[in-house]
């Protein structure tokens, strides 16, 4: 396995993880990846292999859903930052975007974006809130509750939200979940624009391989908890294995469909 | 029909009712943030008036220095009443969590009549105590005080949830706790700050009742006051705990109002709140502004 630079050391760092929620459940099983600073590192995989619960390793958001990583080490920026709280996390400069997007549905848009400031103390708050309705501009004519914003305005929503943080690394789950393509196209190009502006560095989980591959330099793919497959991006979008399952071939989507229901019945019983 | 006492009464109603609601709130304060029925509400304002008073009757200080120590003694109980009661029961059923109110509202109870005894003593004069008159009315300045007192915090209550954030992030917590730890928030940290904020304002409620009538173990009725208010106004609802407060504070002079007049049946004003209460929730199961729990998806 290797990242895109070896030569600079990584901002974070995953290292042969064990993840299991509730004392019994054992998820990840020797998970590793490399994320190298100011780039978009893409980690795929199927329904239920875990890529929710590496995100989560890595913010420490396990902590609320009785998870624990038993075994490996999250280094993020030099420092070992497995078993910290979450919210000292995020104050590390680590910030998630969970999926289904999250957001505070009994408040405005912009008392959302103030939230995502929770951690800062400094007076540019009101510059930065300017500069997330510079990307988003339709956030700024919405001044109801956030809970009746659509689906892509939730989205938009929760990534402006990581951005009032001014985090060095955002973890993004499913951005592109439940929207239509021209917005997921319109997602992705924000996403790849902030990573550009910002220097942001992000993790990206999709289901949407082709997105995913399109604006990231390195990806992982992973399956029950473990990666199986990683390279540049080129490299995946071009892999048969990648674009039989991910990429949906000739009928390979409801193939691997099958299979993935399969798969997600037996780790259930298990 | 007479009415040269109703008017005295609604007013009266109006500013016993103020008091109702900024207790309500606080209750609200606490249900909202960590889920935790609070039976000890009422003892929030005992312990508060107490401490004023003993300060005031034992110290040559002004009143505002007496009040401010209480302030800062209340910011510290809630904390420790958090942090040393509630925070281990976090995780236990929420009958465990009740009841753990509950001993804590009997223990200060007795512990306040043990240490300052059973009978109401006044608080040394600090206001005028000639009557002003309002619109027609024969008011004592206190009462006026004490309506005033309640509207500010009702307007602190507004802007620190609006404006300020830790504000926000208080509601981020009772909106959903994962989410609030997500954005950098310390949900034990909101926790602790909400006893605080709630036994703080609850105590000045404690403080300007006492003002009014003297400090007795009565005025732990207002923590029972709070549940009529509280479910009147839907129990996850600050602006409705405000209202359900008036609302209880008004009926209950009305009633009184009504009985003297026509029913003489004497004491209408304990039990009406509770017909009001009844009546409402079967027209509203979820009070005036509650939220039903809606499925989410
Ligand atoms: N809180 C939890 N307690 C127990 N098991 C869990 C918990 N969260 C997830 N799991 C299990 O862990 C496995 C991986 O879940 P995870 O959510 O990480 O998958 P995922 O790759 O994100 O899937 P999806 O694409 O559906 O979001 C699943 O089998 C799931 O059932
Ligand atoms: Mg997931």
């Amino acid at each position: 396995m290797s990242a895109a630079q070896p030569e600079v050391p990584p901002l974070l760092e995953v290292n042969n993880i064990e993840v299991v929620y509730s004392d019994v459940i054992l998820v990840l099983r020797g998970l590793s990846l490399k994320v190298p600073k100011g780039e978009i590192v893409a980690l795929l995989g199927a329904n239920g292999a875990g890529k929710s619960t590496t995100l989560k390793a890595i913010s420490g958001l396990l902590k609320t859903e009785d998870g624990e990583v038993t075994r490996g080490d999250v280094t993020f920026a030099g420092e070992r930052i497995n078993g910290i709280d979450p919210h000292l996390i995020v104050r590390r400069g680590i910030f998630q975007v969970m999926e289904g997007r999250r957001i505070v549905s009994d408040m405005t848009a912009l008392e959302n974006l103030r939230l995502g400031a929770f951690t800062r103390r400094d007076r540019e708050v009101g510059d930065d809130i300017e500069r997330v309705y510079g990307y988003f501009p339709r956030l700024k004519e919405r001044t109801g509750l956030a809970g009746y914003l659509s689906g892509g305005e939730q989205q938009m929503l929760a990534i402006g939200r990581a951005l009032m943080a001014r985090p060095k690394l955002i973890l993004m789950d499913e951005p592109s979940m439940g929207l239509s393509p021209l917005l997921v196209q319109e997602v992705f190009g924000i996403i790849r624009k902030i990573n550009q502006d910002l220097g942001v560095t992000i993790l990206l989980v999709e289901q949407n391989a082709r997105m995913a591959l399109s604006v990231a330099s390195y990806g992982y793919v992973m399956e029950q908890g473990k990666v199986v497959l990683d390279g540049t991006a080129a490299e995946l979008a071009d892999n048969e294995d990648v674009k039989e399952f991910y990429l949906g071939g000739h009928g390979a989507e409801r193939k691997s469909f099958r299979n993935l229901k399969s798969f997600k019945r037996r780790k259930r019983w298990l | 029909m007479d009415f040269t006492l109703f008017f005295p009464l609604l007013l009266n109603g109006l500013i016993v009712g103020a008091l109702y609601g900024v207790v309500a709130m606080s209750f609200v304060l606490i249900y909202k943030a960590s889920q935790v029925v609070n039976f000890a509400q009422g003892e929030f304002l005992l312990v508060g008036a107490w401490v004023c008073w003993w300060l005031l009757t034992t110290y040559p200080i002004p009143f505002w220095a007496g009040f401010l120590v209480t302030m800062c003694f209340m910011t510290l109980f809630g904390i420790i009443l958090q942090v040393v009661v509630l925070r281990p029961l976090i995780g236990e059923p929420v009958i465990s969590v009740i009841m753990a109110t509950v001993g804590m509202s009997i223990f200060f109870q007795a512990l306040m009549k043990w240490m300052f005894g059973v009978f109401a003593k006044p608080f040394p004069p600090i206001f005028a105590t000639e009557r002003v008159q309002v619109l027609g009315l024969q008011v004592q300045p206190v009462y006026l005080l004490s309506l005033v007192v309640s509207l500010f915090i009702m307007l602190g209550f507004w802007w620190f949830f609006t404006y300020s954030k830790h504000g926000l992030a208080m509601r981020a917590t009772a909106f959903d706790q994962q989410v609030a730890q997500s954005l950098g928030v310390s949900v034990p940290r909101v926790f602790a700050m909400s006893w605080a904020i709630s036994a703080v304002v609850s105590s000045v409620a404690g403080v300007v009742v006492g003002v009014v009538n003297g400090v007795s173990s009565a005025l732990s009725f207002y923590g029972i006051k709070v549940f009529p208010a509280v479910i009147l106004g839907g129990l996850d609802s600050i602006i409705g705990a405000v209202l359900g407060g008036l609302i209880v504070g008004v009926l209950e002079n009305l009633a009184q109002w009504v009985d003297s007049e026509f029913l003489n049946w004497g004491n209408m004003t304990q039990i009406a709140p509770f017909y009001a209460l009844v009546l409402i929730l079967l027209i509203k199961p979820y009070g005036l502004f509650g939220t039903k729990n809606i499925e989410r998806v």
